[in-house]
Formats: C-alpha cells, sequence, structure tokens
C-alpha cells in the first residue's frame, strides 16, 4: 500500500463516496489509486467549482464535502472556492498535490506554497511530509473540519509521499488532539439566564443564522419559538430556518431584508441571536442593538460573540445542545400583545419596487417558482441581484436555501447545485443566476451533462452586472463603468451546444406554465428570463 | 492599553507564521514578539506584547485560541507580571565620551561586552521601561547597532501560585 492509497483508505473510512476534482501529474497517484475504489470522483471544469460542488454536497448532506486538486494552479485556483466556504462554516476536506517534498521551497515547476497561501481562509492545513502520518491527519481532517464551527482543512501532500509505501495501516479510531476542544454544551448558569430573561421580556426576538441550519436545529428552532411564541427575523444564511409562512416568521433583516424585520430587531427588549455573525450587510451599526435591548448572543465559536456586538449573555455551544437544555425549563409568558404589534408591520409592508412592464418581474418570478417547486427542493442563489431578489422574495418551505453569504462569490450557484444534486440525487435542484454570474461558471454545464447530474438553471438575463449598475447609478450618478456585459453569447445556442433543454421567458406573460413544464421536466433544463436592464433591488 | 499574551503552542513549522499572520490579517499591533522553545521541546513559547482597546485585546485572545496549534495562552498586564528584555547596542566612542558611556552603563546595570579600537558593545537586560531608557541617554551619542529581543514576560509568581 502506498501513500495514496492510504488516502483513499482513509476517504473510504470517513464513508465519502462522493469527491469534487481536477487533476495534474502532483496528483494523480491519488486519482490512480482512487480507480480502485467505489467512491465517485466528479471532474469539473476549474478547481474553484469543485470546492463549490463540494460544498454544495455538504450542505445537503450534512457530511464533509471532498475536493481534490493538483499542486500550483490547481491548488490556488481552489483558493476562492475554500474562502467561500470558510465564510460560511461549511465544512469541506480540500487535498493538494504537491511537489515531491525534496524540491518544496525552490520553485519548481507548478509549486505553490498553498499551505501558506490559504492560511487565513483555512480552519487548519496539513502539508504531509511523511507518508505515516497519513491516517492520523485525515482522521484529524474530517474531525476538525466538522465539529465545532465548521469550516474547511487542507490537506497537502507532495507527489512523493503519495507514492511511498506504507507500512501497517491502521485508521485511528478516535481523535488525540490537546489543543483541540469545542465546547458543544452551552454553560448551565448561562442558559438559566435565558430563560430568567424570557420571563422579564415584554418584546424577545430570535435572530436566526446560518449556523442554527449547520447545527441541524431547525427544528429545535421552530420548536421553542412556538413554544413561547417568540417571533423569529433571519440573516441571508438563516433563511430557511423557518418556512416562510410561518406566522412567527417575520423574514430577513439587513439592508436588503424586510422593512418590519428591522422594525421587529429595532423594537425589541430581548434580542436573542443564534449562530450568527451579525455583519455589517446585516445590522448597518451592531453597535446600535445592544444599547438598550438585553442581548443574549449564542455561538459555538467564542470568537464570534463580543466580536461586531458585545452581547448581555454569552453562551458557547452547539445550538441543538442548548435548544434541548433550554426546552428542559419551562418559563411562563405571553408575547401575543408583541407578536400582533409585529404583524400590524408586516400587513403595513408595501412592495417598494415598481417595475416596468414589458419584461420579466423576477421577484414574481421568484415567488412563483419558489411556490412551485417541490416541499424539499434545493434553492440555490447567485450573487448579485438575482440573490437579493432571491433572497426577498423566495418562499422557504421543507426545502434548502443555499447562497455564498459570507463572501458573496459569483459564480457560485450552478457549481453547488451540482454538488447539491450529487448528494441526492431524488431532489429538485435549481439553480438561479445572472447572466453575469452565469459566465463565472457556465463551463460547469459540461461537468453536469457528463456525470448526468441534472439540475436547472434560471437565468436572469439584464445584459448588466446589475447589482453594480444599481450601486453606480445611485452612488456615482449614472456613470456606469464595467458594468455592460455585451458580447455575453446567445444562451439557446450555449444550451444547445451542451445539449441541455433551453427555453425563454420573454416577459410575466405564460410565467406559470412555463415554470410548470421547467419544473417537470426530467433532465436538465435552462430557462432564461428577460429582465428589464434597468431593474432595481429596491 | 497594553497586554501581554504567553502562547504556548506546538512546536512545528510554520506555527510562528500563523500567529503573527492572524495579527496582521485581523489588524492586531504586535508592539513586540518574542520565540523560543519551553522546557518541553514540543512546545515552544511565543511572547506578544500588543496594545489596543479593550474588545481588540479580547479579540486576540479569542482568535489565538482557535488556532489549532495554539496549546495555551495566559494574557496579563505588564503590572502582573515580570518582564525583559535584552538588547546589544553598538555605540561608536571617541576620548572625549567614553567616560560618559561607561557612567550610564553603571548607572543603568549595563554592560559593556565587547569593543574595538572606535566601537564597543553594550549588553542590558532589563525591563523594556530601562532598555528603551538605556537608548534615550545613548542618544547624543553615535549608535551604529542596534538589536533586541523583544520582551519575554511572565506572570508573577504570586499571582499562579
Amino acid at each position: 500500500m502506498i501513500g495514496a492509497d492510504a488516502i483513499v483508505k482513509c476517504l473510504e473510512k470517513e464513508g465519502v463516496t462522493t469527491l469534487f476534482g481536477y487533476p495534474g501529474v502532483a496528483i494523480c497517484p491519488f486519482f490512480n489509486s482512487i480507480l480502485n475504489t467505489k467512491i465517485e470522483s466528479v471532474l469539473v471544469r476549474s478547481e474553484q467549482n469543485a470546492a463549490h460542488a463540494a460544498s454544495g454536497y455538504a450542505r445537503v448532506t450534512g457530511k464533509v464535502g471532498v475536493c481534490v486538486a493538483t499542486s500550483g494552479p490547481g491548488a490556488t485556483n481552489l483558493i476562492t472556492g475554500i474562502a467561500t466556504a470558510y465564510a460560511d462554516s461549511i465544512p469541506l476536506v480540500c487535498i493538494t498535490g504537491q511537489v515531491d517534498s525534496h524540491l518544496l521551497g525552490s520553485d519548481v515547476f507548478q509549486e505553490a506554497d498553498i499551505t501558506g497561501a490559504a492560511e487565513s481562509f483555512v480552519k487548519y492545513s496539513y502539508l504531509v511530509k511523511h507518508v505515516s502520518e497519513i491516517p492520523r491527519i485525515m482522521k484529524e481532517a474530517f474531525h476538525i473540519a466538522s465539529t465545532g464551527r465548521k469550516g474547511p482543512v487542507l490537506i497537502d501532500v507532495p507527489i512523493d509521499i503519495q507514492n511511498k509505501t506504507i507500512r501497517d495501516f491502521k485508521y485511528p479510531e478516535s481523535v488525540n488532539m490537546r489543543t483541540y476542544k469545542p465546547t458543544v454544551k452551552g454553560h448551565a448558569v448561562q442558559l438559566k439566564k435565558v430563560n430568567t430573561e424570557l420571563a422579564r421580556a415584554k418584546k424577545p426576538l430570535i435572530l436566526a443564522g446560518g449556523g442554527v441550519i449547520l447545527s441541524g436545529a431547525v427544528r429545535e428552532l421552530n420548536d421553542f419559538s412556538h413554544r413561547y411564541q417568540i417571533p423569529v427575523v433571519s440573516t441571508m444564511m438563516g433563511i430557511g430556518a423557518m418556512a416562510s409562512d410561518d406566522s412567527l416568521y417575520y423574514g430577513m433583516i439587513g439592508n436588503n431584508g424586510k422593512s418590519y424585520a428591522n422594525l421587529a430587531m429595532q423594537e425589541s427588549d430581548l434580542l436573542i441571536v443564534i449562530g450568527a455573525r451579525i455583519a455589517d450587510r446585516a445590522i448597518s451599526s451592531p453597535d446600535l442593538v445592544a444599547k438598550d435591548t438585553v442581548l443574549i448572543h449564542i455561538d459555538v465559536d467564542p470568537a464570534e460573540i463580543g466580536k461586531n456586538v458585545g452581547p448581555t449573555i454569552p453562551i458557547v455551544g452547539d445550538i441543538k445542545n442548548i435548544f434541548a437544555d433550554l426546552a428542559k425549563e419551562n418559563v411562563a409568558c405571553d408575547f401575543s400583545d408583541w407578536t400582533s404589534h409585529l404583524d400590524a408591520y408586516r400587513k403595513q409592508e408595501k412592495a417598494r419596487r415598481q417595475p416596468r412592464s414589458g419584461f420579466v418581474d423576477p421577484t414574481k418570478f421568484i415567488t412563483e417558482l419558489s411556490l412551485k417547486m417541490a416541499d424539499n427542493a434545493v434553492y440555490v442563489a447567485d450573487v448579485g441581484q438575482n440573490q437579493m431578489w432571491s433572497c426577498g422574495y423566495y418562499v422557504a418551505k421543507a426545502g434548502k436555501f443555499l447562497t455564498s453569504g459570507g463572501m458573496g462569490t459569483m459564480g457560485y450557484s450552478i457549481p453547488a447545485a451540482i454538488g447539491a444534486k450529487k448528494a441526492d440525487p431524488k431532489r429538485q435542484v435549481v439553480a438561479v443566476c445572472g447572466d453575469g454570474s452565469f459566465q463565472m461558471s457556465m463551463n460547469e454545464l459540461a461537468t453536469m451533462m457528463q456525470h448526468d447530474i441534472p439540475i436547472k438553471i434560471i437565468v436572469f438575463n439584464n445584459g448588466y452586472l446589475g447589482l453594480v449598475r444599481e450601486y453606480q447609478h445611485n452612488t456615482y450618478k449614472g456613470n456606469y463603468s464595467m458594468v455592460d456585459l455585451s458580447g455575453s453569447p446567445d444562451l439557446s445556442l450555449i444550451a444547445a451546444a451542451y445539449g441541455i433543454p433551453y427555453q425563454k421567458l420573454e416577459n410575466n406573460k405564460g410565467m406559470g406554465s412555463i415554470i410548470d413544464s421547467f419544473l417537470k421536466a426530467k433532465g436538465p433544463y435552462m430557462l432564461e428570463c428577460v429582465l428589464d436592464p434597468m431593474d432595481t433591488v429596491k | 492599553m497594553k497586554r501581554l499574551y504567553s502562547i504556548l503552542v506546538e512546536n512545528r513549522s510554520g506555527v510562528l507564521a500563523k500567529v503573527s499572520g492572524l495579527f496582521a490579517r485581523r489588524c492586531f499591533n504586535i508592539d513586540s514578539l518574542a520565540v523560543g522553545e519551553t522546557d518541553d521541546p514540543a512546545v515552544s513559547c511565543i511572547t506578544i506584547v500588543s496594545s489596543g482597546e479593550k474588545g481588540t485585546l479580547e479579540q486576540i485572545e479569542k482568535q489565538l485560541n482557535k488556532k489549532i496549534d495554539v496549546i495555551k495562552i495566559k494574557t496579563f498586564s505588564a503590572e502582573e507580571s515580570i518582564s525583559r528584555e535584552l538588547m546589544l547596542v553598538k555605540v561608536k566612542y571617541t576620548k572625549s565620551n567614553r567616560r560618559e558611556i561607561m557612567e550610564i552603563c553603571e548607572i543603568l546595570d549595563a554592560k559593556i561586552v565587547d569593543m574595538s579600537k572606535n566601537i564597543m558593545m553594550i549588553q542590558i537586560c532589563d525591563t523594556p521601561e530601562k532598555t528603551a531608557l538605556l537608548l534615550q541617554m545613548l542618544g547624543n551619542i553615535a549608535i551604529t547597532e542596534v538589536a533586541r529581543t523583544g520582551t519575554l514576560a511572565l506572570q508573577k509568581c504570586s499571582l499562579s501560585d
């Protein structure tokens, strides 16, 4: 058995069935070994998308996503995907080939210091120096990626190490790391304070972030909210934690969120932040929150607590555990005045957008699409105006809403949708992107055709990098720079070139039936929607 | 506000880069940094002096704790610790100021450890304030080179007893 075989064996031990990758000489021993297993390797068309696909896979399965690339440019291409996963705390194990260990540091062909370059985007990284370390490193990597605050772990393996013979392969049963023991159980004294504050509060509010979903605590959140009738708002990453039609859900907060969600934030006297970073896009001036509001911040990462806002009651631990502990006690409370107050705000919300007729109204489209989608469908939003519209008008049921929230990486949706579909082929998976983000990863259409991963793609075509155009319109008085996408290809021809069924929706007429046929089609499908080039988010 | 961090880390290659890189990326100050092996060769101790607002100083500790190579962090103020810095200074001397240099060294408990016809090397091992004072006192005299270790510090015995 050689090192490459050992890596593959470790992947099998971890229950990996699919990985996403791109070869090169430095990782060839690995891709040779993988042929002897049942693990399926999906060949992407650019390494960045291997990481995005692994991310989509991880978010649907709840398991660690695996991506593999070669040394040098293969590895550096991965970085954006790794950083995207890091920003959204998605568990990945990323394996890169590396030049011969004796040549490290001498700038030979396709050498890149990838552990150094990726340092600030990974939870941890390894450069394997001895073949005997492989089992321990692999075990640790999967453990680190999937516990505590989840995130990507990078393993860089020189080609000579992959080829070296390993004696006595034994996969460790457990991890023994003196420096890594994440706190998963909330402190009892702190948890008591939550119930005390709840009994005292008049206007409590839960802000649910992506951590709720990552911790697998969606049901627990819903139970907790319903038990005491506490209203819930969410961040972008928290979309899907509660169903849109839940009477206690008051939408996404932030610049592009619902006005009543933001009002609820301002007026609440007890804000329970769960698994959210409270970054600048969610709350424009985080210091404002804590002034006279009692703030409880629950997060598995102690460093998030107090980073952007100073909490009154910090609680470190895994959200699912914490909900379980909170459920042990019962608090007498009645927040019906508060919820009816918020309901009144919700009723007053007026549509701010006034779209011109003659084009597809993306907000109407997204509402219809998500209503018609299967209950457990996966909706992958890209980045740009399409993401803002998706956040605002996606109707959450029991499915998943995936997007690149923290990093805002354009081109995320198609590869992530491929990963999601691969993870659960029976589920409906729809990628929604703009003409800009589509062109950042349309090379992956080949991946989807080659491996028979039939995702559905919506392209909102407005001929512009719309969100930047909108920003330039507002900030630079309409002096547009670098946002005109003239020269884009005819999407019907692109679809035909890949053999993908295609349809075009020119305006709102016939929207419903076209969505129906789009969703009903067995294989992959591309639907282009023609948007008003001057359409805006607000 | 100044704060000292005594950081025990796994003695592996690249760990110092990870720790110092964290300070750079998150815009934390490093006033001084010293590193060396402990009694356990598998463990190194990095001593960092940083300054900033209270929230930043707390973040430094939390972010360091997230680094998987970090075993343990002790943090304390200057008053809670004994700190030392070693400094070597080369100065150009002449007949007329030689006496003055020797007097300064005597007063500040510094030693002349090497000399040639025109240059002498002074060694001081003392608190960071004292080493800074020596530099200041030698300021009128032509200093040609300075090397200092950065602050080393441990918590006072009475506080860790």
